[in-house]
């Protein structure tokens, strides 16, 4: 048996070089073919966050229909991904629901730039026996319900805010993501904000070590769990939450008013954010000031490098910036997004010529 | 194999003269051709088993270095405090795992047993595509079917019925949310049944007929015959194809994570949620951000592999050592 062995190897050897020999001369073939014609198409790549995955395979399919020669291809691999992908140079650019930290962007050998695009907001909702009504909640109970302080529904911090709702004395079972997401992000840097117990003893991040609560996967996830258990109360992203009609709850803003989510009052959190906008564009818009402002909203952005080397895409990439940030605006709405208030827009476009 | 291939087969053995000759005689037959294809085949398998370990091994070398065997031992998951350990994970894939294979062995050889000795050959056959259908279902449809038929069922009636009769073990202790380490070990016996049974049938209907001819011969009754002679004839397959089973449990993501509550904590009771180690990877590596996280996600992944492989080194232990005792081998 042995000896046989042997002779396999000899003979898969003969097969490899066999192999080679009939390859080598196509391959010398294809180096001297000549360079792709002129007309050819320039086919760019991205990935990253899910959340706005609708709205961008919509204006990049926009885009392609009126250009047929670019072809842009976006996979919605997770925020993380797309960095990941981005730091290593696999794709054109990447997409985030969270604004990348100066560690992060310390690890890039080229500069990155932020162009917030859409606008998203998380919106509490919950699944009470006997409960009908919108609820208003505060910052404190909520914070209070995920550190696990506040366990029945009819403790004050809730029947305080909604007189006229019977709140049982059940206990609460609370909600979250189980994967990491852009979501968990935008909510868990709100309860950081709003709460320093929070911040001190969670912090934000796409997940977290949750004190209490179940986890649910996805969005679906998370309501499927709510749908089913009695007394739950969870979150999830605005545009889910319309779209499948779940019941969500008014959120106390910074200005002290209850407000319900919806497209004008996540802009309107963008709008009073914009005077304070940073130059990069890295900001966090929850609890933001303004009485007419949601305020568990969220950008999320496009990551585009500073430098493009490839004059054919860096110019696509630029030209396609500036359409969505304009005419692309227009589109949003109907996919349930909230656009971008105008000083936002008009600073992003400041910023696009810088792009090398 | 040609009778030239033949006459070749043995002047290579005979010694060193002419063995170029054979060898070459050998090719032309085509013989030593797929000799060599299929030995590149199998050693692919062996390659890429390897090539698996030393890129999980390599991949995960920043957490292995910052918390070593802690990494075993510690119960926290914290991503903003960057702090890792895989404990709750290895028990809730252990205990899942366990629990579907308690509630889908007896469930599993039990049908196979009727199906392949008393059952009609053409229900059985019918039967048998049935199951077998079952085993192609997508897990993600178990885990929808989980989350939106059964916790509800299980919630509602099982689970309080469990805590009434013998709610004083502690595994049944404690409050109820239908998503719990139970739902997630049901879910699993549910995907696994099928596998038992269809392999546990072949394997019985293989058991030569005069087994069983000659328990009979000798008086025992039809059962008799079945449950000690038939089956432990079979034992080595039943015993394969429930490790195949645990295989697939240990492994499976999307049906249990959406029904175990992905809650990191160690609990005795079962109607816990609880978290396991496949789900945590997919949940949680599309969105990791930083070397440390991704890395201690890639080494949690290491773990899983360690754990197949202790599990079917166990397994394999457990075959060697009751084949050994046993009577009714070969």
């Amino acid at each position: 048996m042995r000896k046989l062995l042997a002779y396999d190897f000899l003979g898969l050897l003969a097969g490899i070089s066999v192999l080679y020999g009939a390859l080598l001369p196509t391959s010398c073939f294809l180096s001297a073919a000549p360079a792709p014609p002129p007309n050819a198409r320039v086919l760019i790549n991205g990935a990253g966050a899910t959340f706005p995955y609708p709205i961008y395979s919509k204006w990049f399919d926009e885009y392609h229909k009126a250009h047929s020669d670019v072809e842009i291809n976006y996979q919605s691999i997770g925020s993380g991904g797309g960095i990941r992908q981005l730091l290593s140079g696999t794709v054109d650019f990447g997409a985030s629901d969270m604004p990348l930290t100066d560690e992060q962007l310390g690890q890039f050998k080229f500069k990155v730039l932020h162009f917030p695009t859409v606008l998203g907001a998380v919106v509490p909702t919950y699944h009470i026996e006997g409960v009908t009504q919108e609820l208003n909640i505060t910052p404190e109970a909520l914070a209070g319900i995920y550190l696990g302080k506040i366990t029945k529904w009819n403790d004050p911090a809730l029947t305080g805010p909604n007189p006229g709702v019977k709140l049982p004395s059940a206990d609460i079972v609370v909600v979250h993501r189980s994967e990491g997401s852009g979501t968990t992000y935008v909510w868990t840097d709100y309860l950081s904000k709003v709460s320093e117990e929070w911040k001190n003893k969670v912090g934000r991040n796409a997940s977290v070590n949750w004190p209490v609560g179940l986890g649910g996967k996805g969005n679906e996830g998370v309501s499927g769990t709510i749908k089913m258990t009695p007394n739950a109360i969870g979150y999830v992203e605005l545009i889910y939450a319309v779209q499948n009609k779940l019941s969500y709850g008014r959120m106390k803003n910074s200005a002290g008013a209850f407000v319900k989510a919806d497209l004008a009052s996540v802009t309107a959190a963008a709008a009073a954010t914009a005077s304070a906008m940073p130059d990069d564009f890295r900001v966090s818009i929850t609890n933001a000031p303004g009485k007419d402002a949601y305020p568990i909203s969220s950008f999320t952005w496009l990551l585009i490098p500073q430098t493009i080397p490839d004059a054919a895409k860096r110019e696509i990439i630029t030209g396609m910036l500036r359409w969505m940030l304009t005419d692309g605006q227009n589109m949003v709405e109907s996919l349930d997004y909230a656009r971008l208030a105008k000083p936002v827009v008009e600073k992003e476009l400041k910023l696009i010529p810088t792009i090398k | 194999m040609s009778s030239s291939a033949v006459i070749a087969d043995s002047a290579a053995r005979s010694g060193p003269p002419g063995r170029g000759a054979a060898f070459l005689r050998r090719l032309r037959s085509g013989d030593q051709i797929a000799h060599v294809l299929v030995l590149v085949f199998a050693a692919s398998i062996f390659l890429v088993t390897v090539l698996l370990f030393f890129e999980l091994f390599k991949g995960s070398a920043l957490p292995r270095h910052k918390f070593g065997f802690l990494f075993f031992a510690t119960r926290v998951w914290d991503p903003v405090a960057e702090q890792f350990g895989a404990l709750p994970f290895i028990y809730g894939t252990l205990v899942t795992s366990i629990l579907a294979l308690v509630i889908a062995v007896p469930l599993g050889v039990g049908a196979a047993i009727f199906l392949s000795e008393l059952a009609p050959p053409r229900f059985s056959d019918n039967l048998t595509f049935v199951i077998e259908l079952l085993a192609a279902v997508p897990s993600v449809i178990y885990g929808l079917l989980g989350i939106f038929v059964l916790v509800p069922l299980l919630r509602a009636y099982v689970m309080p019925f469990l805590q009434k009769s013998l709610g004083f073990l502690p595994i049944f202790k404690g409050p109820i949310y239908g998503v719990s380490f139970f739902a997630a070990g049901v879910v699993l016996a549910i995907m696994v049944v099928p596998y038992i049974i269809s392999v546990s049938r072949e394997v019985l209907l293989a058991v030569p007929a005069d087994q069983r001819e000659a328990a009979l011969g000798l008086g025992a009754t039809r059962w008799e015959a079945t449950w000690q002679v038939v089956v432990p004839y079979a034992r080595i397959g039943i015993f394969g194809s429930i490790f195949l089973s645990l295989a697939r449990a240990l492994g499976e993501t999307m049906a249990v994570t959406m029904v175990i509550g992905n809650d990191p904590k160690i609990n005795a009771s079962l109607f816990a949620p609880g978290y396991s180690i496949a789900a945590v990877i997919a949940n949680e590596f599309t969105e990791a951000t930083g070397d440390l996280y991704v890395q201690a996600l890639i080494e949690l992944g290491l773990v899983l592999f360690l754990l197949t492989i202790v599990i079917n080194g166990l397994a394999r232990l457990l075959i060697l050592v009751t084949t050994q005792k046993g009577t009714a081998h070969e």
